[in-house]
């Protein structure tokens, strides 16, 4: 039996793998699906990687690199071009590869870190003809930085996530005409260095507030249509804007790729579409483990690599103790906050805890707090929170002390003066 | 040999291709666009009807029950997946039951077996997500639902190997008589023909007409559709249809055969081939399957299509000679899907009537089998992937299609060449991620195995265009 399967090694599997092996796991299996390690990171050949957690600043392949240059002498299996299609209650994995054939293998502890995927056109229901020359803006940065293919000269770009905005600065720089940004909601769910520097710096204008209404072109994109909505996210009528284009990108929006999690009967969380874990990273399924984008959508790769260590250490403590979790206390949320990862947190647990969580609208100047049933254990003041960037608390365990398992009401409101 | 031509390649055209490949008749399938199956029959609801909606006495009666009979041994043959899971008509109020009432006489005039209208009660026992407000239902246990362009693809292909041409990308602009038989002009060259077959669908008048006098008329009506992700599709067991009115069988809401949520159609008037999918449209849906299922989850939608019936402004199938030595098959609405063989062996009978002598073949081609990795279990995975290693490269993720299927789509006995044409043959992009992860790898593959750039590589008809060329090239 292995000591740990980690599945999927882009950043987050990456760390976790690293981690675990710096803290004592001797036989450690590292699957990747793809031919090489490093996930979506090589296709990210832009920039602004590593600020936190290297102190520098690296494009998305030389930020997978250090990770996987530091493999060497770990002694970690790796094995590419490997897809798992099943994963057991008893910790059993089940993979195919070609070079393998199909193999099941039990493990002591697995982590889950298989990232995320886009949403598609289909799951928002852009009215309209089908044509060629509709995709995601992730599938369109692995066609131009991968295989070195432009996907088209006249572009406009639906969503404003950070992939989008990414693309909408790199098909600029390879001769494309971006023509403009829409973003349904007031504000803009990238991160606000990537609207300033992909978009303001090219002139290409961001329409909050806009919808693509319709698409049209018999077999490739010949116009979209663009419509202002309403406080209701409806169109309005008469806001219509005609664009001659060829491309429409899409980024509106990430989802944890968490099939085999499901298939495991391991619990979700319907709001981050992750699985539920305790602040060990450990999910409802004992001695599975999830981080990075499968447990929640972040935006930046630094945070993955934070999470990923935890989880790395975690399942590492979980072999080599063997002590099974204990008693939890849970998390909920209240005022602004949407989410809260993670959802439990270890009666026992010593240190700092990191909570992450996301706010539903812009608030200028916040209150966040974390209570249980009589005590309230912090509360600080924070400003410019946007839906766009993910939040953190860090709270210190000896803030909470020994009490018995209840429910924690992790608290976001709007002060106003 | 006499040659016959068969202008179409969707179900229709396939299913005749199919059927008289056994005999000794030269046989050329001319087809429009670049692969087959890439109209109606790719976007409808992939349904084989029991049977019990056509008016008794009417072609659409008899060939919807014989061709429900047929579906269950051609899709066993050739290895199409079709799944007999049954139809509930839902009735809401006291006209409602009026309606599947004379379903019911009509399904027993027709000779659809095992009907019986079911309590209200009784379907939500055995559909626990049906609305409350259903007071009966009729259950038809013989409907059926299937994957509707493989259907067309197996039979085409079956034909394919027992000698039979398939023109592509050849649209049949002009036809003339000749001394015997006829002359078809189509955009890729003249073809000669003593037989010519109409299964043009909803171009099916158009072609009638360059040999006969009009006596029909097309009337397009497009039905759109949602698709959801798999974790909608046990929401319901069986196809659940509302009562049916003068534009369509309504708004239904059915399990695909690959595990999916199908609902739709709505029924809207359009100019043409109009395949665009409207706001009102999907809201119209919603609305209406909400009657019969409130509880279907809309953040796991992951597609909308439009289809466009093949009707006209006759209210049967157009089965007869249109001229001499010409077939006219058109007017194939729904069941459409559901008749396609027996609409076939109609038009075998018509042909002998025009004089083709149908001898048949001391050997000919009746079976096909497919690789489907997800499918398999554990033993059969095992041993197809030691048996070629490119079974055990997974390139779809969602349906866990694997490389070697993709390749064998792309070497078929009628190529994929385009994105959506490794789609149709091995369900490739058709999950939750469309595509998102597996297209840019399958443009690899297809752009590798025909030697060309991943420029030169389509998504579904010509002109669909995915890569525009190649970074920092001028002319891109």
């Amino acid at each position: 039996m292995r000591d740990l399967i980690v599945i999927g090694a882009g950043p987050a599997g990456l760390a976790a793998a690293e981690e675990a092996s710096r803290n004592g796991l001797k036989d450690i299996l590292l699957i990747e699906r793809d031919d090489y390690l490093g996930g979506i990171l090589n296709q990210c050949i832009h920039n602004g990687f590593g600020l936190h957690h290297f102190k520098e600043e690296l494009t998305g392949p030389e930020y997978a690199s250090r990770f996987i240059d530091q493999l060497e002498g770990t002694g970690i299996n790796v094995m590419t071009g490997c897809m798992v299609i099943d994963i057991d209650e008893d910790r059993t994995v089940t993979y195919v590869s070609k070079e393998h054939g199909l193999v099941s293998e039990q493990a002591k502890a697995i982590i889950l870190s298989m990232g995320c995927r886009e949403r598609t056109r289909g799951a928002i229901g852009i009215p309209g003809t089908r044509p060629a020359g509709v995709l995601t803006a992730g599938a369109a940065q692995r066609y131009v930085n991968i295989d070195g293919f432009m996907v088209g000269k006249r572009v406009v770009i639906l969503g404003s996530g950070d992939i989008g905005l990414i693309m909408a600065r790199r098909l600029t720089l390879e001769g494309a005409e971006v023509l403009a940004c829409v973003e349904v909601m007031p504000y803009s769910s990238g991160l606000q260095r990537n609207i300033s520097q992909c978009l303001n710096d090219f002139g290409i204008p961001l329409y909050l507030s806009h919808t693509v209404t319709e698409i049209r072109g018999e077999n490739r994109v010949e116009q979209v249509v663009v419509q202002e909505v309403g406080p209701d996210r409806k169109p309005v009528p008469g806001t219509e804007m005609v664009y001659d284009c060829d491309t429409l990108l899409l980024s509106v929006g990430l989802i944890p790729e968490n099939e085999l999690t499901r298939e495991a009967g391991i619990k979700i969380d319907p709001r981050t579409k992750g699985a539920v874990v305790s602040d060990d990273m450990q999910t409802s399924l004992d001695g599975v483990f999830a981080c990075g984008n499968v447990l929640q959508v972040h935006d930046l790769v630094d945070n993955v690599t934070a999470e990923s260590l935890r989880a790395g250490k975690a399942a590492a403590e979980y072999v080599l103790s063997g002590k099974k979790r204990g008693e939890v206390h849970s998390v909920v949320t209240k005022g602004a906050a949407t989410y809260a990862v993670p959802q439990k947190i270890r009666c026992d647990a010593e240190g700092n805890v990191t909570m992450s969580f996301r706010v539903n609208r812009t608030i200028r100047k916040g209150t966040i707090s974390l209570s249980g049933k009589d005590k309230t254990f912090i509360s600080i003041k924070r400003s410019d929170m946007t839906p766009g960037e993910m939040q953190q608390l860090i709270v210190p365990m000896k803030l909470v002390g020994n009490i018995e398992p209840q429910e924690f009401v992790l608290d976001v409101e709007e002060v106003t003066e | 040999m006499a040659k016959v031509a068969i202008i179409g390649c969707g179900v229709v055209g396939a299913a005749v291709a199919y059927k008289l490949s056994r005999y000794d008749a030269d046989i050329v399938i001319v087809e429009a666009e670049n692969d087959i199956a890439d109209g109606t029959t790719k976007a409808n609801s992939a349904i084989i009807h029991a049977g019990y909606d056509p008016e008794p006495g009417t072609l659409m009666a008899r060939l919807n029950v014989e061709g429900v009979k047929q579906a269950l041994e051609i899709s066993k043959k050739l290895d199409v997946p079709y799944k007999r899971i049954g139809s509930y008509v839902l009735a809401f109020s006291e006209e409602d039951c009026r309606t599947i009432e004379k379903l019911l006489s009509n399904s027993v005039a027709n000779g659809v077996e095992g009907c019986e209208i079911l309590s209200g009660d009784e379907v939500r026992k055995r559909e626990p997500n049906i609305s409350e407000e259903v007071i009966a239902a009729l259950w038809a246990p013989t409907a059926g639902i299937i994957n509707p362009w493989e259907y067309c693809i197996a039979m085409a292909e079956t034909a394919v190997r027992n000698g039979a041409d398939l023109k592509l990308n050849s649209r049949v602009e002009s036809i003339d008589k000749a001394e015997k038989g006829y002359v078809l002009h189509t955009s890729s060259g003249d073809i000669e023909a003593d037989y010519v077959v109409n299964a043009a669908g909803t171009f099916a008048d158009k072609i009638h007409n360059m040999v006969a006098e009009p006596v029909f008329r097309t009337v397009h009506s497009k039905g759109e559709y949602y698709i959801f992700d798999k974790e909608e599709g046990t929401r319901v067991g069986a196809v659940i249809f509302q009562c049916p009115s003068k534009v369509g069988k309504g708004v239904l809401v059915a399990p695909t055969v690959e595990g999916n949520l199908i609902l739709g159609p709505n029924a809207v008037d359009c100019d043409g081939d109009d395949l665009s999918v409207t706001a009102e449209g999907l809201e119209f849906i919603r609305k209406a399957a909400a009657r019969s299922v409130p509880n279907v989850n809309y953040s796991n939608a992951i597609r909308n299509f439009t289809g466009v019936r093949a009707n006209t402004d006759k209210s049967d199938f157009i089965i007869g000679v249109a001229a001499e030595d010409f077939i006219d098959l058109a007017g194939i609405k729904s069941p459409g899907l559901s008749s396609a063989p027996a609409i076939a062996d109609e038009a075998l009978k018509l042909l002998e009537g025009e004089g083709l002598k149908l001898n048949e073949k001391a050997e000919y081609v009746d079976s096909r089998k497919k690789v489907r990795f997800r499918d398999m279990n554990r033993e059969e995975r095992e041993e197809l992937i030691k048996s070629n290693p490119s079974y055990g490269k997974v390139v779809c993720r969602c349906e866990t299609v694997t490389e070697g299927e993709i390749l064998d789509a792309i070497h078929s006995p009628i190529p994929a060449r385009t994105l959506d044409g490794v789609k149709r043959r091995c369900s490739s992009g058709m999950g939750r991620c469309q595509g998102g992860f597996c297209g840019p790898r399958i443009v690899e593959l297809l752009a590798r195995e025909y030697g060309v750039s991943e420029a030169d590589i389509e998504k579904d008809k010509t002109g669909s265009y995915i890569l525009c060329g190649e970074t920092k090239e001028e002319k891109c």
